[in-house]
C-alpha cells in the first residue's frame, strides 16, 4: 500500500513502539490539558512546566492510535527547552500542515515533519493534531 | 452463491466500493432519490397553509406518509408524530414526558447498550429532576436478559428507555417481555428501534410500548426524518416539546391552544422533502417483506462470521448477534489505524465507539471496527472484506504493531 507508506513512517512506529516523556507527574508547577475524541476513543493529556518563559519539561499519557501516540511523544521532544513563543509558533505551523493549510514552511518542524503524510488522509488529521492542540491549551 | 435481486436499485453501489455501513445510515434507493426530487422540482411548497395545487398535493402526500408509517407499525395515524430523526424523537420523549411525570426518588431504568441518544436524554432527566437512573445488568455476551431486568424494576420505576438492537452488539432485546413487566408496574417503556425498524416487523399494538422511535435515514430512507409513535393516551397528556407556526390552534396574547394530533409536537416547517422519501423507503422495504430482509441479512452474515472465524489475529465481540452487525477489532492494532487501510482499499465500514462509549467501557475497549451487513450486500463484499482484513493484519505486523 503505496499510499500507507506515506503515513506510517518509520520514524512514527519508532515513537509508537517506544513513546518519549510518557506518564504525568504530581507536581503543581505542571499544567495539564487533557482531551477525549468521543467519535474515535482517543484520550491525551498534555502536562508542562514552563519557567522564565522556557518550557523546562513536557510529558505525555494516555491511549489512541499510532499517528496519535507518536505525534504525541514527537511533541514532548521537541519542545522541551524551547521558549513559550517560539513554541507556539511551531505548533501553529505543524496544525496547519497536517490539515493540508497554508503554514509558514521557514518554521523547522523538526522531526514533526514526518507527519506531512496526514495531509493525504483527512480522516486522520484530527489524530495527528490532538496532542498538539493539548499541548497548546496547556500555554494558555 | 445467494442472489440478490435489489443491488440494481442502489446508484451508490459502483467502482468496486463495498458499504458495510448501513448500522450508521443505510444507502437510499433510486425511487426514494426520485420522490424526493419530485418534490423539490415539481411541488416544492410548505403543508397545511396553502391553498394552491401543489400545496394541496404536498399536504395530501405528507399525511399519506403518516398513514404508510402508522400501518407499517400497526399504530392509529394519530400516534405518528415526525421528528428530525432518533435522537430528537427520544429528546422530545424525555423532554415533554420525563421532566413532567419524573419527582426526585423515581427509577428510570437504562443499560449499557444504549445509544447516546437513548442515555443521555435519561441522565439529563435524572440530574434535573431528582430521579435515579438504574442500569440493567448485561448477561455474558452482553445482552439485556428479563432475568436481569426483573432484578432492576420496582415500584419506584417510572421510565424504562431502552435499545430494542443495540447498534454495537447487534443484539435483540426480549422486549415484549421486559414490557410487560414493566406494565405490571406501572412504567412507561421507551423504545429505541433506530436498528431495529429495518429488521424486525414491528407492531406496537403486539408490543405495546409506550413509545418507539426510529430514523428514516437508516431504513432506505433520507435523512433528517425520524418518528416518534406514542400512545394516544400519552400524547394527549403532554405538552408540546417546541412551539411555533402549525402546532398552535388558537393563539392570543395570554393563553394559546395546541393542535390536538401529532401535529401539536411539529413546530415549524417539517423536511417535507424527507418526509415524502419516508414513505417510499417504507413501500420499498413491504415490497421486498421485512421477514426476507432478514432472512438474507442473516445468511450473508451467517457466511461472513464463518469466514471470519478462520482469521487468526481477529477478535469479533458479538459472534450471536442477529442482525448483521460485527463489531471486531484487529488484535494490537488501534481501530483508527485499521480503518484506514479499509478506507484505502474502498471498504466502507466505521471505527471507533460508535456513540455508545457505555458499551465499549464493558467490554473493556477503547474503541472497535463494526461492520454491518443490509440486503445490497453480497457474499462478493464479504469475500472482498475478509481478504482486506487479512492483508490488513499482515501490513501492520510487518509495520510491527
Amino acid at each position: 500500500m503505496a499510499g500507507l507508506d506515506n503515513l506510517y513512517r518509520e520514524v512514527i512506529m519508532e515513537h509508537y513502539k517506544n513513546p518519549r516523556n510518557k506518564g504525568l507527574v504530581d507536581d503543581e508547577n505542571y499544567k495539564l490539558f487533557r482531551i477525549k475524541n468521543p467519535s474515535c476513543g482517543d484520550d491525551i493529556t498534555i502536562q508542562t512546566y514552563v519557567k522564565d518563559g522556557i518550557i523546562k519539561d513536557c510529558r505525555q499519557m494516555g491511549h489512541g492510535c499510532s499517528i496519535s501516540m507518536a505525534s504525541a511523544s514527537i511533541l514532548t521532544e521537541m519542545m522541551i527547552d524551547k521558549p513559550v513563543e517560539e513554541a507556539k509558533k511551531v505548533v501553529e505551523a505543524y496544525l496547519n500542515m497536517v490539515a493540508n493549510k497554508d503554514y509558514n514552511k521557514k518554521i523547522d518542524l523538526e522531526e514533526a515533519q514526518v507527519f506531512s503524510g496526514v495531509r493525504n488522509f483527512p480522516a486522520r488529521i484530527k489524530c495527528a493534531s490532538i496532542a498538539w492542540v493539548a499541548f497548546k491549551d496547556t500555554l494558555e | 452463491m445467494i442472489k440478490n435481486q435489489w443491488i440494481k436499485d442502489f446508484p451508490q453501489i459502483k467502482n468496486g466500493n463495498v458499504y458495510l455501513d448501513t448500522a450508521a445510515t443505510s444507502l437510499k434507493p433510486l425511487a426514494v432519490i426520485n420522490t424526493v426530487n419530485h418534490y423539490y422540482k415539481n411541488l416544492s411548497s410548505n403543508i397545511h397553509r396553502g391553498m394552491y395545487e401543489a400545496a394541496i398535493e404536498t399536504t395530501e402526500k405528507y399525511e399519506e406518509t403518516r398513514e404508510t408509517v402508522a400501518k407499517f407499525i400497526n399504530s392509529k395515524v394519530d400516534e405518528v408524530i415526525y421528528t428530525r430523526g432518533t435522537t430528537s424523537a427520544l429528546n422530545l420523549v424525555a423532554y415533554a414526558y420525563g421532566f413532567n411525570n419524573l419527582k426526585p426518588g423515581d427509577e428510570i431504568i437504562v443499560s449499557e447498550l444504549e445509544h447516546h441518544s437513548s442515555f443521555l436524554p435519561w441522565q439529563y432527566v435524572a440530574k434535573k429532576t431528582g430521579a435515579i437512573l438504574k442500569f440493567i445488568e448485561l448477561n455474558q455476551e452482553g445482552r439485556i436478559t428479563t432475568e436481569a431486568f426483573k432484578k432492576v424494576i420496582s415500584n419506584k420505576t417510572k421510565v424504562v428507555a431502552l435499545t430494542y438492537v443495540s447498534n454495537v452488539m447487534g443484539y435483540i432485546t426480549p422486549m415484549k417481555e421486559i414490557i410487560d413487566i414493566a406494565h405490571i408496574y406501572d412504567a412507561i417503556v421507551v423504545v429505541d428501534a433506530a436498528q431495529a425498524i429495518q429488521h424486525l416487523a414491528i407492531d406496537v399494538v403486539d408490543l405495546d410500548c409506550d413509545f418507539l422511535a426510529f430514523s428514516g435515514h437508516k431504513m432506505l430512507g433520507p435523512t433528517g426524518i425520524g418518528i416518534l409513535y406514542g400512545k394516544e393516551r400519552l400524547l394527549k397528556q403532554m405538552e408540546p416539546f417546541q412551539y411555533g407556526g402549525d402546532m398552535n390552534e388558537d393563539v392570543e396574547k395570554v393563553e394559546s391552544t395546541w393542535k390536538r394530533g401529532p401535529q401539536k409536537f411539529e413546530a415549524g416547517t417539517m423536511p417535507i422533502a424527507s418526509v415524502l422519501g419516508l414513505k417510499t423507503a417504507i413501500d420499498y422495504i413491504e415490497n421486498i417483506g421485512v421477514e426476507n430482509i432478514h432472512n438474507y441479512i442473516t445468511n450473508i452474515h451467517r457466511y461472513a462470521l464463518e469466514k471470519l472465524s478462520k482469521i487468526d489475529g481477529l477478535t469479533v465481540y458479538n459472534k450471536t448477534s442477529e442482525t448483521g452487525i460485527i463489531s471486531f477489532n484487529l488484535d494490537h492494532i488501534p481501530s483508527h489505524d485499521a480503518i484506514t487501510y479499509f478506507a484505502q482499499n474502498k471498504i466502507a465500514i466505521r471505527a471507533g465507539q460508535h456513540c455508545a462509549k457505555l458499551i465499549c467501557d464493558w467490554l473493556g475497549i477503547y474503541s472497535c471496527l463494526r461492520a454491518s451487513i443490509y440486503i445490497y450486500n453480497t457474499e462478493n463484499d464479504i469475500d472482498k472484506f475478509v481478504e482486506t482484513i487479512k492483508e490488513a493484519i499482515a501490513y501492520f505486523k510487518e509495520l510491527g504493531f
